[in-house]
């Protein structure tokens, strides 16, 4: 089989089973259940499904999950940029420290985040105590969910901006300096544009995955209908109350989502790569 | 750029200068630096020593015993036999994905991984709702699930499932671009002098991809153990029966017994540092992810 098999290009074996068994378990673990939620949804009524996701009280859990999910992702923009230019650019006493903890919210269980944030942020919380009077009520509202979403999102944006501050030019930084250049025209004209394809996928990475999280905002959420109800909450009410084909619709607006979501990142990194190659 | 035209903005120009950067520039960066510390501080430090704090709260007497309650000594037993399922499973797809996709040109390579990404991007209740929708009683399935009395959802196999789709892509995530810059020389090289297949993968190929196969594996490891959302959605909470460990926290915080639920957080959290402890090991020794 070898003698046979060198003559041709490739001589590594196995093509047709890994490819195989790769496509097989994708079907059957992957794209054969979301085309039963895509055909469950499919096999309503028209005129039902479009009742069920312009309901109101769904309108209303969009709005929260969008609106939550894009402040968080822009406040990880700011302060994770922050972060990985000090963890790129400066060094301080527990770097490298901080620097392996950025990735605690991959490895801590949304669960754990969940009712850990809401200890620290509800009123007789340690960060709540100091909040509450002023005024700013964390737990339970929206600025809960908020913050819940920028703990899941901030390693995204960090581990995605890193690697593009690296690539920062510090002698092109240092001969606009050096050509009189200030520090704000330096960060606006050099800095920003090196890192802004990495600093838009990482928000767009940040912003998909806190648009559909759960376990990390019930906690803190306080869960009022038209409130403080996420998306992915009003499925679950919809699955508990045997409501199948409410929760369907829904579950086929958050998908379609998440595909948007990948071809905007997909999109996004390939943008990146072609500026890259073309400022080298 | 007109020149600077009031007495700040010569001041701001000067300062900006070659020679006059040291104040500045040392200010900005205290600031930054703290900016971040402080964030991380309020977001990730403070919350994960409240899970500490809160379950010894009554002592280190009550924290041990909360372990010794029966539905959480089963979620604990659920959990651990979800991940001794999920992630050999998951491991062996990802050795084998990556294999097929590194090793290998052909059409339709980009759409693959993606498809293999999509779980990543989908919310963690779809995932479980998905199965609920093909083996629960009004699935496709269910039917002749029950006429069958063979239980997945609300029970282990819907559990294993979903955890299975939640962290589907994590293995072969970490070995596809890993073994796509290794290249296919030495295997070919060994291939070419008469070795098997399954030899040149284990002794070739495998000593190359070690460090990010553990890295793949232990993050896989730690999304099976944790994952809330989509095993919520399929468990059906049956105590002492279907519940993991994030579901029983959500079950003892929801009875307020809060020493209970944040012993098993902070079990989970150990978890999530030995993770990032391993990562960093891996790190260490040379793996640089992509």
């Amino acid at each position: 089989m070898n003698k046979v098999r060198q003559r041709e290009p490739n001589v590594i074996p196995g093509f047709g089973i890994t490819l195989g068994f790769t496509t097989f378990f994708l079907c059957a673990i992957v794209l054969i259940p979301l085309a039963a939620l895509v055909l469950k949804a499919g096999g309503m009524d028209f005129s039902r499904f479009i009742d069920v996701i312009t309901s109101p009280r769904a309108v209303a859990s969009y709005r929260l999950s969008f609106g939550a999910a894009m402040l968080s992702a822009a406040v990880n923009m700011v302060f994770g940029f922050a972060l990985a230019w000090t963890l790129v650019r400066y060094d301080f006493p527990g770097r490298n420290f901080v620097d392996a903890i950025i990735d605690m919210p991959f490895a801590l269980p949304t669960a754990v985040s969940g009712i850990a944030l809401t200890a620290v942020f509800a009123g007789n919380g340690w960060i709540g105590q100091y909040l509450e009077p002023m005024g700013i009520k964390v737990a339970y509202t929206w600025i809960g969910i908020t913050v819940a979403l920028t703990l899941i999102g901030m390693p995204f944006v960090v581990r995605t901006v890193q690697p593009a501050i690296a690539e920062v030019q510090r002698d092109l930084e240092d001969a606009a300096e050096t050509l009189g250049a200030g520090r704000f025209y330096v960060f606006r004209r050099i800095i920003i544009p090196t890192v802004l394809p990495a600093l838009l996928t990482g928000f767009t990475l940040a912003f998909a995955r806190a648009v559909g999280e759960y376990g990390s905002v019930v906690f803190i959420a306080g869960n009022m209908p038209m409130k403080t109800e996420i998306t992915p909450l009003l499925i679950f009410i919809k699955l508990e109350e045997f409501d199948y084909v409410g929760a369907a619709a829904l579950g086929c607006v958050m998908l379609a989502i998440s595909f948007v979501m990948l071809l905007a990142i997909n999109l996004l990194q390939l943008w990146g790569r072609k500026r890259m190659m073309v400022s080298r | 750029m007109a020149g600077p035209s009031t007495s700040a903005e010569l001041a701001a120009e000067l300062a900006s200068r070659p020679g006059h950067t040291n104040l500045g520039s040392t200010m900005v960066r205290w600031l930054l630096i703290s900016v971040s510390l402080f964030f991380l501080g309020a977001l990730l430090a403070a919350p994960l020593a409240a899970v500490f704090a809160t379950a010894l709260e009554k002592g280190w007497q009550a924290y041990f015993s909360s372990f010794g309650d029966p539905d959480t000594r089963s979620a604990i037993r659920l959990t651990l036999i979800t991940a001794a399922i999920v992630v050999p499973v998951n491991t062996v797809f990802g050795i084998t994905a990556a294999w097929c996709i590194a090793k290998f040109e052909f059409r339709g390579k980009s759409i693959l991984i993606t498809l293999i990404d999509l779980p990543l991007a989908v919310s963690p209740i779809v995932s479980g709702l998905i199965y609920v929708l093909l083996f629960g009683l009004n699935g496709w399935f269910g039917a002749w699930l029950q006429e069958h009395e063979i239980n997945i959802v609300y029970a282990l196999p819907g559990i294993v499932l979903a955890t299975m789709f939640v962290t589907f892509p994590y293995v072969a995530r970490e070995l596809i671009p890993l073994m796509q810059q290794l290249g296919n020389d030495e295997e070919e090289a060994a291939i070419t002098l008469g070795a098997g297949g399954w030899f040149t993968f284990f002794r070739v190929t495998l000593p190359r991809i070690r460090w990010g196969l553990v890295y793949g594996v232990i993050l896989c490891n730690a999304r099976a153990m944790g994952e809330f959302g989509a095993v919520s959605v399929v468990s059906g909470n049956i105590r002492g029966l279907t519940t993991t460990m994030p579901l029983q926290i959500e079950i003892l915080y929801n009875e307020y017994n809060f020493v209970g639920a944040f012993a098993v957080a902070s079990m989970l959290s150990m978890l999530a540092v030995v993770t990032l402890i391993i990562k960093t090991l891996v790190e260490r020794s040379g793996y640089r992810r992509r």
